[in-house]
């Protein structure tokens, strides 16, 4: 067969090519550039596309296309292959693609990658499997149509026939590519992988210890490395002991790298090359470097706090202006005015940043952790001044990401690094309080100065924010991850709505961590709208469903890019987590449930905290009940681990998180000053998914911004004080 | 600089570092038994958990001069076979998130079920109380700690 033969009918979607040794290469939504890719066709394995190969023994090898982060896509992401192959999952070898150019991008960010490939997973297992049938059909001399297949076998069943995938494969590797309109996709009530609980595929490896995480690479005659940044952003070495340091046991060479203004990049510092890790990390604590840190000067955490309360005097930029809050206010049964805040945070994945970097005369290969490992591969040429081609990069499983590996400062520093090893590898390793300052965006605190009203029926009738945010160099434009769209709820749900806007310009770079914006707002937003329900009256579920309105799509509202908002389904999840956690139960005094609701990433998450506070003010999360609604689940294990793990990153975050600076710098370092909620703190959780007929989406990030408004409510109706700033742990619970 | 003999998982290893080097680092880049994790180099994690003697130790905070001739466990050593109750419960609930600090979970919920067989909710969440997981995967560790407990129990295993 031909690439140009007129059987080729989805030049969209599918490609197919024939190759001489009878392989095919089979590219879905991809550029033109994968068309006639090579197949190494020395195992003779069938190969109809990029994430699927069969060798003649039966050995079913799927592709995990996207970096795995602890989302879970290395397991969820080959199934819905699987599925459609109709193999059994436990059966299927499971291999990390490296960056590649022909399986669509490959990234882990936005909760995107279930929406971005269920269908084109779909599709490659679906039309490997019509392959696979048609290879039976012809070896059987029957119609496709009289065959069936399960667990990796084509069946035929009215003369009980068997042929397995791998006695297929050989045959199956010579047929022409079928008709898109040929290919049928299981309905849902076929699946049996989808929707399943299937254990991570690494797990065997993890609970071993076995290499397997960016910092477990070794390569042959490796040496190790360590990076020293300014404490502030971005600040230039002005001088430092590298001499000294050369002639420390161990040390191989320290030298200073000028560096770019980029504070996702290559930022100025120091670099120590060792025979080993501790090596680096002891030379790194004799180091002794000025830098100048005078863009440090006036921003600390006070400075900040101050100049907030400063700009809520001002009118501010207004960016939205729904009826008339004014005249709302004047005629409103209650009005509400309240200030929150939250704190800029970090991401701490709990394994430090780093990267392997070998240097060839070839190029740089690399062993990454990154979550955009083509916008690495980017960075790296860009900066230093490499051809793309000469860069390969290998995907490698990272101990967390949270956002923190959307960006590939590690790994343009490490092949800085590598450039000057004389050709041997190079491991660089942050230490923690490296991954601590140098998060090199950090999320960005917030402060709302807000007025609300309910109506003489009760409802909500207007709402007024005046939302300080942060400004990277800049008072005109806010930095990444702190804008607010004018979309955000409750707008477009409220007649009379005002948003104004102020900016504190930061030298704190800022950027996405889980949910980005919604994990500050979900806050703010669910908090004050309970703050009106209880100056109502009113049941805070009811409140919430009334003000959610009839069941319908609402738009974005006009010259808006916000996604359209469901009301139907978000009720659903309000009403199931209520219903679940039993709202409405009697409890005593320092005993209170609390609820919130927030759609992000396409998903719909409503959760119900109960807390119990002792008058001494000591804070106990009993339970917390969650409702989602993402479509159908993929892997139910992993997607309720996402949730569990969202609950307790959530009261983490509410509870105990706080970054501060001075003159510039990060003060925290540590996790002794920085902490992350501990297993005796973690309470009961009840995980419940609407598996709706939408299509699916990820899980990721949706479940994380409803969970401290649900906790700070809980704590409200327990003790009767609402929490208007975070950490909880800056808030005073005593009661009697 | 120094050599030092050191008894990892049964097996005895020649190593030459520097005094102050913590036993992590020893068995990450010298031994290359990389499954004993570097979270935070300050003891405040547990990503580094081993066995001293069978007492579960921060191995960031052990140098390397103080623990000659003590028996050192890693993960890898935990069981010959890789199928301990405990690494068996981890895959039978699918714990893992991220999966980096579980290694250290592991080796702290082993030393602890050792001197503990029969622990109460409460002694579980306590004994696992020093080891942190940022992906948030308690509930299961909770759940797989008390399975293998069960497990030990009616095996009888050591």
């Amino acid at each position: 067969m031909n690439p140009t033969t007129a059987t080729i009918t989805r030049r969209d979607f599918i490609r197919v090519s024939a190759l001489a040794g009878g392989g095919f290469v089979l590219s879905l939504a991809l550029p033109a550039k994968a068309w006639g890719q090579a197949l190494d066709d020395t195992t003779k394995a069938f190969t109809p596309n990029p994430f699927i190969t069969i060798t003649p023994e039966g050995v079913v090898t799927i592709l995990a296309k996207n970096p795995e982060i602890g989302q879970g896509v290395k397991t969820s992401l080959p199934m819905i292959v699987a599925e459609e192959l109709d193999v059994d999952f436990s059966t299927v070898v499971v291999a990390q693609a490296g960056l590649r150019s022909d399986v669509g991008a490959q990234f882990a960010g936005g909760s995107r990658s279930t929406p971005n490939n269920y269908q084109l997973l779909r599709r490659a297992g679906a039309t490997a499997r019509a392959m696979l049938v048609a290879a039976a059909a012809q070896t059987w001399q029957v119609r496709p149509e009289e065959l069936k297949t399960e667990h990796g076998k084509v069946i035929h069943p009215a003369t009980g026939r068997v042929l397995t995938y791998g006695q297929l494969a050989a045959k199956a590797a010579t047929l022409p590519l079928p008709d898109e309109n040929s290919i049928k996709l299981k309905s849902e009530d076929e699946f049996k992988v989808l929707g399943s609980r299937i254990g991570g595929v690494d797990n065997p490896l993890i609970v071993t210890g076995q290499p397997l995480f960016g910092i477990d690479q070794k390569l042959p005659g490796m040496v190790y490395a360590a990076y020293e940044k300014c404490p502030v952003f971005g600040g230039p070495v002005v001088s430092a002991n590298t001499e000294r340091l050369k002639a420390l046991p161990g040390v191989l060479d320290a030298f200073v790298i000028a560096g770019t203004d980029n504070s996702s990049g290559l930022l100025p510092g120091v670099a120590i090359v060792a025979t080993s890790t501790w090596a680096a990390f002891a030379a790194k604590r004799q180091l002794q470097v000025v830098w100048d840190e005078s863009a440090g000067d006036g921003h600390s955490t006070e400075a900040y706090a101050a100049k907030a309360v400063e700009l809520a005097q001002t009118t501010g930029t207004t960016l939205k202006n729904d009826g008339d809050v004014t005249a709302a206010f004047a005629s409103a049964a209650k009005v509400v005015a309240s200030a929150y805040s939250y704190p800029f945070l970090n991401h701490a994945p709990l394994e430090p940043q780093g990267c392997t970097a070998w240097a060839r005369n070839d190029g740089i290969e690399f062993w990454t952790t990154s979550q955009t490992p083509g916008s690495g591969q980017d960075l790296v040429a860009k900066t230093l001044n490499l051809p793309k081609d000469k860069l390969k990069v290998n995907m490698v499983r990272a101990g967390g990401g949270f956002g923190r590996r959307l960006a590939n400062d590690y790994m343009v520093e490490a092949a800085a690094i590598a450039l000057r090893t004389n050709g041997a590898p190079v491991k660089l390793t942050w230490t923690r309080e490296d991954d601590m300052r140098h998060d090199c965006y950090h999320r960005p605190g917030g402060f709302h100065f807000l007025k609300g009203a309910v109506d003489a029926q009760g409802k909500l009738s207007a709402w007024h924010n005046h939302f300080v945010t942060f400004g990277y160099k800049s008072a005109d434009k806010p930095s990444s991850s702190a804008g607010l769209s004018p979309d955000e709820l409750p707008a477009r749900f409220v007649p009379n709505y005002r948003l104004d806007q102020s900016i504190i310009p930061t030298i704190i770079p800022t950027g996405p961590m889980r949910a980005p914006g919604s994990n500050g707002l979900a806050f703010v937003m669910q908090s004050f709208i309970d703050e009106l329900a209880h100056a109502a009256g009113r049941d805070p579920v009811e409140f919430r469903l009334e003000l959610l309105g009839p069941d319908r799509m609402v738009p974005p509202s006009e010259g808006q890019r916000s996604a359209a908002y469901d009301a139907t389904r978000m009720k659903g999840v309000v009403r199931l987590a209520a219903e679940k956690s039993g709202w409405g139960k009697t409890l005593p005094k320092g005993e209170g449930m609390g609820i919130a609701f927030h759609f992000s990433h396409s998903g719909y998450a409503a959760m119900v905290a109960e807390v119990a506070v002792a008058p001494d003010g000591t804070l106990k999360v009993r339970a917390v009940t969650a409702a989602l609604d993402v479509g159908p689940i993929i892997n139910l294990s992993g997607a309720e681990n996402q949730i569990q793990g969202s609950i307790v990153d959530g009261i983490s975050v509410a509870w105990l998180q706080e970054l501060t600076y001075d003159r510039g710098r990060t003060v925290q370092a540590n996790f002794d000053t920085y902490p992350l909620l501990r297993s005796t703190e973690t309470p009961a959780m009840a995980v419940h998914f609407i598996q709706s007929k939408n299509p699916p989406t990820g899980l990721g990030e949706p479940g994380y911004p409803v969970v401290p408004p649900a906790l700070c409510n809980a704590i409200f109706a327990a003790t009767g004080k609402r929490i208007r700033q975070l950490p909880i742990t800056k808030n005073d619970l005593r009661w009697a | 600089m120094p050599a030092y003999t050191l008894k990892v998982n049964g097996q005895t290893h020649k190593v030459e570092a520097a005094a102050d080097t913590p036993l992590l680092w020893i068995l990450r880049d010298h031994l290359d038994l990389v499954g004993t994790k570097y979270g935070c180099g300050i003891g405040q994690c547990g990503a580094c958990t081993v066995h001293l003697n069978g007492v579960p130790m921060r191995s960031c905070q052990l140098l390397v001069s103080t623990v000659v001739g003590a028996a050192i466990t890693t993960i890898e050593g935990l069981d010959p076979a890789g199928s301990h109750p405990l690494q068996q419960a981890w895959c039978e609930h699918d714990v893992p998130q991220c999966g980096y600090c579980q290694s250290g979970q592991i080796m702290t919920a082993a030393a602890f079920l050792q001197n503990n067989p029969s622990p109460t909710d409460e002694e579980i969440d306590g004994a696992m109380a020093g080891n942190l997981c940022r992906c948030g995967t308690y509930a299961r560790i909770h759940a797989a700690v008390k399975d293998a407990a069960a497990a030990m129990r009616q095996g009888g295993r050591k």
